[in-house]
C-alpha cells in the first residue's frame, strides 16, 4: 500500500514545478503554493523510502529506477535547505521540473515498489548512497548555475522587469554553486572510497573511469574559480560538467 | 461608540496649507491629550488626520481643532477637509497604514508614522483595537504582496540593482565619480543599505573633498582611478564632463586584478561618463539613466498591480473591523442578560441560604455558576456573530424582549 505514496509525491512535485513558473510573474501565492508542494511531496517521498527500506531484505535502490528515486529525494532534500527562503524560491524552477520528471521515470521503471532488493551488503549500500548524494549535490549546483546564467543575461540586457522577479543575488548563486560542488566532491570521494574497499584487480570499468573524470573536471572547476574564473564562465563550466554527469553517467552505470 | 476622522492630505491640500496644520510628534501628543479619550493625531508631511472615538460632537471638535491650527488659512482649509465616519474611516486608516494612500504606493515610512501616532495617542479600547489592526494590515500588505519591494527613484533603482548582484552590501566598496547632487543621493541610498563609500573622484578636488568628508571617504582627481577600479564593487558616475571618463580598456585592465569579482557601474551623467561598451565585459554590469528610468517605470507599474492585491487585503481587514465594531452594539444586551441571570442566581441563593450548610452553599454556587456559563455561552457567541449581519440589531431586540431587559422591565 505504501508504494502508492509515490502518487502524492509526484503530484506535489508537479504542482510545485507549475507553481514556480507562476513566481516568474512576481512574488506571491504561487511561490508559497510551490514551497508547500515541495515540502509535502518530500514528506510523502520520505515515507515511501522508509516503507521501501523497512520492507526490503537488501538495498532497495540498487536498480537504475530505484537509484533515481533515491536521487530525486536527495536533490529535493538538498534544495529544501535554501529553496524555501523567498529570495531563493526561483531555484525551484530549475530543480522541481527535473525532480518531477525523474520521479515519474523512477515510478515507470519500477523503482518505487516494495519488492525486496538484492542483498548487496552494507558497504555497497553506503557506496551507492554516497555517490547518489554527491550527484544530487552536483545537480543542485547545476540548478544554481542555470539560474546564474539566466539572471546574468537579464542584468546584462537591462531587462525592465529585472527587479520584479525575486532571484538570489549573482554572487550568492556563484558562491552556493561552488559550495554545492565542494560538498558533492567530498561525498563522491567518500563514495569512491567506500567502493574501493571492495575493488579487485580487473574490476575497472567505464563507470569508474567516467566517475573519476567527472571528479577531476569538477576539481578543475573549483581550482579555476579560485584563480578568478568566477561568475558566468564558472556557471557555464558547471553546466557542461553536469551535462556530462546527466548523459554519460547513466549510460555507463545502467546501460548494461 | 462612533469613529470619526477629519483630516487634510496631499490629495487635495497644497503644501502651503498642509504645513499650517502639520505637527511634530510632541505637539501631536499634546493635542491628542487635549482632545481627551479617545483621540489619535496622525501628522506626516503628506497628511494631518484626527481620529476620534466618542459618541458626541466628535466631528465639530475635530474640525474646530484643525481650523484653529490653520489660522488665517481656515477658509481655504474648509474646502479641502475630509470627514469620514465608522467603516469609511477605518478603511481609510488601513489604506494609509498599507501605504496605499501615499504619493508612492507602498512606501514603507508611513507604517512607522502610524505606529508613533498610535503610541502618542490618547487611546482606549476602541482606538487601541483600530490602530493595532491598522498596523497588522500594514505589515500584512508588505509581507503578502511585493508592493514595497521596488524602487521608486533612479538612485533607489541603482541601489536595488546592487542587491541583485551582491549577496550582502555590508562593507561593499563604492567609488563615486563626480560630487554632484545625483552622486550624493545615490550614495546615501547605498549607504543606507550598508555599503562603504571608499572614494570620491572629481575634476575639482575641493568639491570631491567636501562630499568625501561627509561619507568618510578619500578624495581623488579623475586621473587617479586605475587602482580604485580594481578594488571598488560599485561605481556611481555623475560628472558634468563632455567626454567619457572611464573607457572599456580601463575597466578591462582592472578586471585582471579583480579575480572575477563582479562590478556594477551606474552612470547617471548626461552625456555619459562611462563607455557603454563596458557592459560587454564579463562580470561588468553597466546601467545608464535611461536603463534605470525604464526599471523604475516598470517597478512603478508593478507597484500599481500589487496595489490592487493590497486593496483586497485591506478590504478584508476592514470587514473584520466592521464585524468587531458591530459586535459592540450587542455588548450592552449581553451584559444586561448576564447581569440578570446573576441577579436571579444571587437572590435564589440568598433565599435558600438558611437551609444550606456552608459547604453545601459553596457547592451550589459552583454548580449554578457553571450551568449559567454554559447556558449563556452559545447565545453570546450567536449574538456577536449576528451583530455583524444586517439583522444583528433584531437579535439583540428579541433577546431584550424575551428576557425583559428593556429599561424599567427588569424584575427579580
Amino acid at each position: 500500500m505504501s508504494e502508492l505514496l509515490v502518487v502524492p509525491a509526484l503530484l506535489a512535485y508537479g504542482e510545485a514545478a507549475f507553481a514556480y513558473a507562476g513566481e516568474l510573474r512576481g512574488p506571491g501565492l504561487a511561490g508559497r503554493l510551490a514551497t508547500w508542494g515541495v515540502r509535502l511531496g518530500w514528506v510523502a517521498q520520505t515515507a515511501l523510502l522508509v516503507g521501501q527500506a523497512t520492507s526490503a531484505a537488501g538495498f532497495p535502490w540498487g536498480t537504475w529506477a530505484g537509484s533515481l528515486n533515491l536521487f530525486v529525494w536527495l536533490v529535493v532534500g538538498a534544495y529544501l535547505i535554501w529553496g524555501c527562503k523567498p529570495r531563493y524560491r526561483l531555484l525551484g524552477l530549475a530543480v522541481m521540473p527535473v525532480a518531477a520528471v525523474l520521479l515519474a521515470l523512477a515510478w515507470a521503471g519500477g523503482g518505487t515498489g516494495l519488492e525486496s532488493g538484492a542483498d548487496s551488503g552494507f558497504v555497497l549500500a553506503i557506496h551507492v548512497g554516497l555517490m547518489l548524494a554527491g550527484f544530487a549535490s552536483l545537480t543542485l549546483a547545476a540548478g544554481m548555475a542555470a539560474l546564474y546564467v539566466w539572471q546574468e543575461r537579464r542584468l546584462k540586457r537591462h531587462e525592465r522587469r529585472v527587479l520584479r522577479v525575486r532571484v538570489p543575488p549573482l554572487d550568492a548563486l556563484d558562491r552556493l554553486a561552488a559550495r554545492s560542488i565542494l560538498a558533492g566532491l567530498v561525498l563522491l570521494a567518500l563514495g569512491i572510497g567506500a567502493g574501493a574497499s571492495r575493488f579487485e584487480r580487473g574490476d575497472l570499468d567505464a563507470a569508474m573511469i567516467v566517475t573519476s573524470a567527472i571528479l577531476a573536471l569538477y576539481v578543475a572547476l573549483l581550482v579555476l574559480r579560485h584563480e578568478g574564473w568566477r561568475g558566468r564562465r564558472a556557471a557555464l563550466l558547471n553546466l557542461a560538467g553536469f551535462g556530462l554527469v546527466a548523459i554519460v553517467l547513466p549510460l555507463t552505470h545502467f546501460a548494461s | 461608540m462612533r469613529l470619526t476622522l477629519v483630516g487634510v492630505s496631499h490629495h487635495r491640500a497644497p503644501i502651503e496649507l498642509r504645513e499650517r496644520v502639520a505637527l511634530d510628534s510632541g505637539r501631536a501628543k499634546d493635542l491628542a491629550a487635549e482632545l481627551g479619550r479617545e483621540a489619535v493625531v496622525l501628522s506626516t508631511c503628506n497628511r494631518t488626520e484626527l481620529y476620534l472615538a466618542r459618541d458626541d460632537e466628535a466631528e465639530e471638535l475635530a474640525v474646530g481643532t484643525l481650523t484653529a491650527l490653520a489660522g488665517d488659512r481656515a477658509a481655504d482649509l474648509a474646502s479641502v477637509l475630509y470627514r469620514l465616519g465608522d467603516d469609511a474611516a477605518a478603511l481609510h486608516l488601513f489604506r494609509v497604514a498599507a501605504g496605499l494612500d501615499s504619493l508612492v504606493p507602498g512606501e514603507g515610512e508611513i507604517l512607522g508614522q502610524v505606529r508613533s501616532a498610535f503610541e502618542a495617542g490618547s487611546t482606549g479600547p476602541f482606538l487601541d483595537r483600530l490602530f493595532r489592526q491598522a498596523l497588522h494590515t500594514g505589515r500584512r500588505v508588505r509581507v503578502e504582496t511585493a508592493i514595497a519591494e521596488s524602487p521608486a527613484s533612479v538612485p533607489a533603482a541603482g541601489a536595488a540593482l546592487a542587491q541583485q548582484v551582491f549577496e550582502n552590501l555590508d562593507g561593499k566598496s563604492v567609488l563615486l565619480l563626480g560630487a554632484g547632487k545625483m552622486s550624493e543621493l545615490t550614495a546615501r541610498n547605498l549607504v543606507s543599505r550598508g555599503v562603504h563609500i571608499a572614494a570620491v573622484a572629481n575634476r575639482t578636488l575641493d568639491h570631491a573633498r567636501e562630499l568625501a568628508e561627509a561619507f568618510g571617504a578619500r578624495a581623488l582627481g579623475l586621473d587617479e582611478l586605475t587602482g580604485e577600479l580594481e578594488t571598488a564593487d560599485v561605481v556611481v558616475a555623475s560628472t558634468n564632463s563632455r567626454e567619457t571618463i572611464v573607457s572599456k580598456a580601463d575597466v578591462a585592465a582592472a578586471l585582471r586584478a579583480r579575480k572575477g569579482r563582479p562590478l556594477l557601474l551606474v552612470d547617471l551623467a548626461v552625456p555619459r561618463d562611462l563607455d557603454p561598451a563596458i557592459n560587454e565585459l564579463d562580470g561588468c554590469f553597466l546601467y545608464d539613466v535611461d536603463d534605470l528610468e525604464a526599471v523604475v517605470a516598470e517597478t512603478m507599474s508593478g507597484r500599481r498591480s500589487e496595489a490592487a492585491r493590497a486593496e483586497q487585503l485591506v478590504a478584508a481587514e476592514a470587514d473584520r473591523f466592521r464585524d468587531w465594531q458591530a459586535s459592540l452594539d450587542v455588548v450592552p444586551t449581553i451584559a444586561s442578560l448576564r447581569a440578570l441571570v446573576e441577579e436571579i442566581r444571587d437572590s435564589e441563593l440568598a433565599r435558600a441560604g438558611s437551609r444550606l450548610s456552608e459547604n453545601e452553599r459553596r457547592n451550589v454556587e459552583s454548580v449554578t455558576s457553571q450551568i449559567l456559563a454554559k447556558l449563556l455561552h452559545l447565545p453570546t457567541i450567536r449574538m456577536k456573530e449576528a451583530a455583524a449581519a444586517a439583522d444583528g440589531v433584531v437579535y439583540a431586540d428579541v433577546v431584550k424582549h424575551l428576557f425583559g431587559l428593556e429599561e424599567g422591565e427588569r424584575r427579580a
